[in-house]
């Protein structure tokens, strides 16, 4: 739906593939590329299921808006840059605390009172959220399609294969967010704080531990997790209001097919979903690229119920 | 008598429309075990949660060292000095044994002194030691209870309330922790507070002791005196004394309330 009038939403390899081939040389260059952006594409879906899976944990919120905050960091970065002619890594910074902290203020003012609502309130809620930031978005900066100067302008060859330097950085840049991430949760008197949180909520109430404030903090991660994919993905998908929704809806299935409630399994599910959309991209007929990783998501729920990581019957404690 | 650390005074706790504490007071006197009895439903559980500030009273005061922690936080109340080791151990089951305790040390500034706590614990149950590493999910239920009440030591608590840390565990256990339990009041000078349907090793471990029913004390004396009590030996030590019959029984429950 999303794809609409944005120019080449990663389909740059869809036209490489259709190239004559000749050698059998040539497509393993092309299956080589198509897995370096996949893997990347992937890389963005891990990182927004891996906020929905962290609130999910936490607080049992499913936040829809995850995906239109994602969108909301991607348009800080551009204002920091193109507005006020900021330097891009310093620009990045500033939208993703800013998001960060914006995260925690939702949380604080609003997201807590809904905390054991029936569900179904709350998924309202946030999918009205993510039509207001959408809104917010396109009065604040426009609704036009934006392009973020970034400095991964570039290409390597190596053996034949492109490069480019955008895939490469959305990839070395979630591989630096996740160690930090991981050093943080389990290396951490906070991080292991918001595991236990996540595990036993009135567990850690008793340990004397401000699960209130540890929540707020669980979501500033997901919101600043969410504009680094967001700033991350920018020059692929170029900037626009609706970016988030495409991004947010894969990134679910995502975190579904990694068994909602597992890290690992949010980034590997992500990683499968990018791969699983390119391959089915270049090689399947057209529509086929945004439709193959809900068929394998089905097929997965059948088989696999509980998810890639989820251990079956699992229950919260 | 010095002051005592906790005081509950007229306590009534309701869950929704149903009135599950009925006027509760009583006392724990600074350094001592104080022990609650009561049957499945009598308020105990709720009774402490109450006290700990996961729930809020309807009316009463609980007072901890002069000052009145009713609707506090929970975790608020625990940075006064209240450790809770809940009913069914509650312990954080992905997280390892030792990062279980950590937790429980959370508030604390010290590093050397948790590190040094975390020793003692280990020298409590030498078993945890051994599954330091281990995830707590993983522990058997014996092994979670020492490691719920070792976690609630680790805050450095000055009152430490248990509730029923004798559930579900074999006889020899349930020993080995009454000792443990009698050795932290004793080496550490924590003040305890146990609720227990044991009444047994409650009743032998504890110098004070209270009788709860349908949300409501009806006797209280020292432990010694209660375990003489022919009530007591009926209904919770399972002594029955030859003479008695079921109106006489009848009869003794009435004058409880
Ligand atoms: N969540 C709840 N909702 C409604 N009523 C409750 C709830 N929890 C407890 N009650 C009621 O409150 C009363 C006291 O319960 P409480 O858990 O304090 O008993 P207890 O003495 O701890 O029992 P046990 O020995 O079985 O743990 C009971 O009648 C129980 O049915
Ligand atoms: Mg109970």
């Amino acid at each position: 739906m999303t794809d609409r009038a944005r120019p080449s939403y990663w389909h740059g390899e869809k036209a490489a593939s259709d190239r004559p081939t000749g050698s059998r040389g040539r497509k393993l260059d092309i299956f080589l590329q198509l897995t370096l952006n996949g893997l990347a594409v992937g890389c963005i879906y891990g990182l927004v299921a891996l906020g929905f899976v962290l609130i999910y944990k936490a607080t049992e919120l499913v936040n829809f808006a995850q995906g239109d905050l994602l969108m909301l960091g991607a348009f800080v970065c551009y204002m920091a840059v193109v507005w006020w002619g900021l330097d891009y890594w310093l620009s990045f910074l500033i939208a993703v605390l800013a998001v960060a902290a914006f995260g925690a203020l939702l949380d604080a003012v609003l997201l807590r009172r809904v905390i054991g609502q029936p569900q179904f309130a709350v998924v309202m809620l946030t999918i009205g959220l993510g039509a207001v930031f959408r809104t917010f978005a396109s009065v604040t900066w426009g609704s036009e399609i934006y392009t973020l100067p970034t400095p991964f302008g570039g290409v390597t060859r190596i053996a034949g294969v492109t490069i480019s330097h955008q895939y490469l950085s959305i990839i070395v840049g979630t591989l630096i967010l996740c160690s930090v991430l991981y050093g943080f949760f389990n290396h951490t008197r906070i991080g292991v704080a918001m595991q236990a949180t996540s595990q036993n909520q009135l567990a850690a109430y008793y340990m004397g531990i401000p699960v209130k404030r540890i929540f707020s903090m669980i979501w500033a991660i997901s919101a600043g997790v969410a504009t680094a994919a967001g700033v991350l993905l920018a020059p692929v998908t170029l900037i626009d209001i609706n970016m988030g929704l495409a991004v947010a809806l894969k990134a679910f299935a995502a975190a579904v097919l990694g068994g909602f409630g597992s890290i690992p399994g949010a980034l590997v599910g992500g990683i499968v979903i990018g791969l699983i959309e390119l391959y089915a991209g270049a090689t399947l007929p057209d529509g086929f690229k945004d439709t193959a990783p809900y068929i394998v998501l089905l097929v997965m729920l059948v088989v696999r119920p509980q998810g890639l990581f989820g251990t079956p019957g699992r229950k919260k404690v | 008598m010095s002051e005592p650390i906790l005081k509950v005074s007229n306590l009534e706790t309701y869950y929704g429309p149903i009135m599950a504490i009925r006027g509760v007071s009583f006392e724990v006197p600074t350094g001592s075990i104080v022990t609650i009895l009561g049957a499945n439903g009598a308020g105990k559980t709720t009774v402490l949660k109450t006290a700990c500030g996961v729930m809020d009273p309807q009316k009463g005061s609980v007072t901890f060292e002069g000052r009145e922690i009713q609707r506090m936080d929970p975790d608020k109340v625990m940075r006064l000095g209240i450790s809770h080791v809940p009913e069914g151990r509650e312990v954080f089951p992905f997280l390892s044994v030792r990062e279980n305790l950590r937790m429980g040390a959370y508030t604390r500034k010290d590093p050397d002194g948790v590190a040094q706590d975390l020793e003692t614990v280990f020298g409590y149950f030498p078993v945890l030691k051994e599954r330091a590493d281990q995830r707590a999910g993983s522990l058997s239920g014996g092994e979670q209870q020492m490691l719920a009440i070792s976690r609630a030591l680790m805050a450095r608590p000055r009152l430490m309330l248990l509730d029923e840390p004798s559930l579900g565990l074999s006889p020899k256990l349930v020993k080995e922790i009454f000792d443990i339990v009698l050795r932290i009041n004793r080496e550490r000078g924590v003040t305890i507070l146990l609720v227990e349907q044991n009444a047994n090793m409650a009743l032998q471990t504890a110098e004070f002791g209270y009788v709860l029913e349908v949300g409501r004390i009806v006797m209280a004396d020292t432990c010694a005196r209660l375990l003489q009590k022919e009530d007591i030996k009926e209904f919770y030590l399972g002594i029955k004394d030859e003479g008695a019959r079921g109106q006489r029984r009848w009869k003794k429950r009435k004058t409880w309330r």
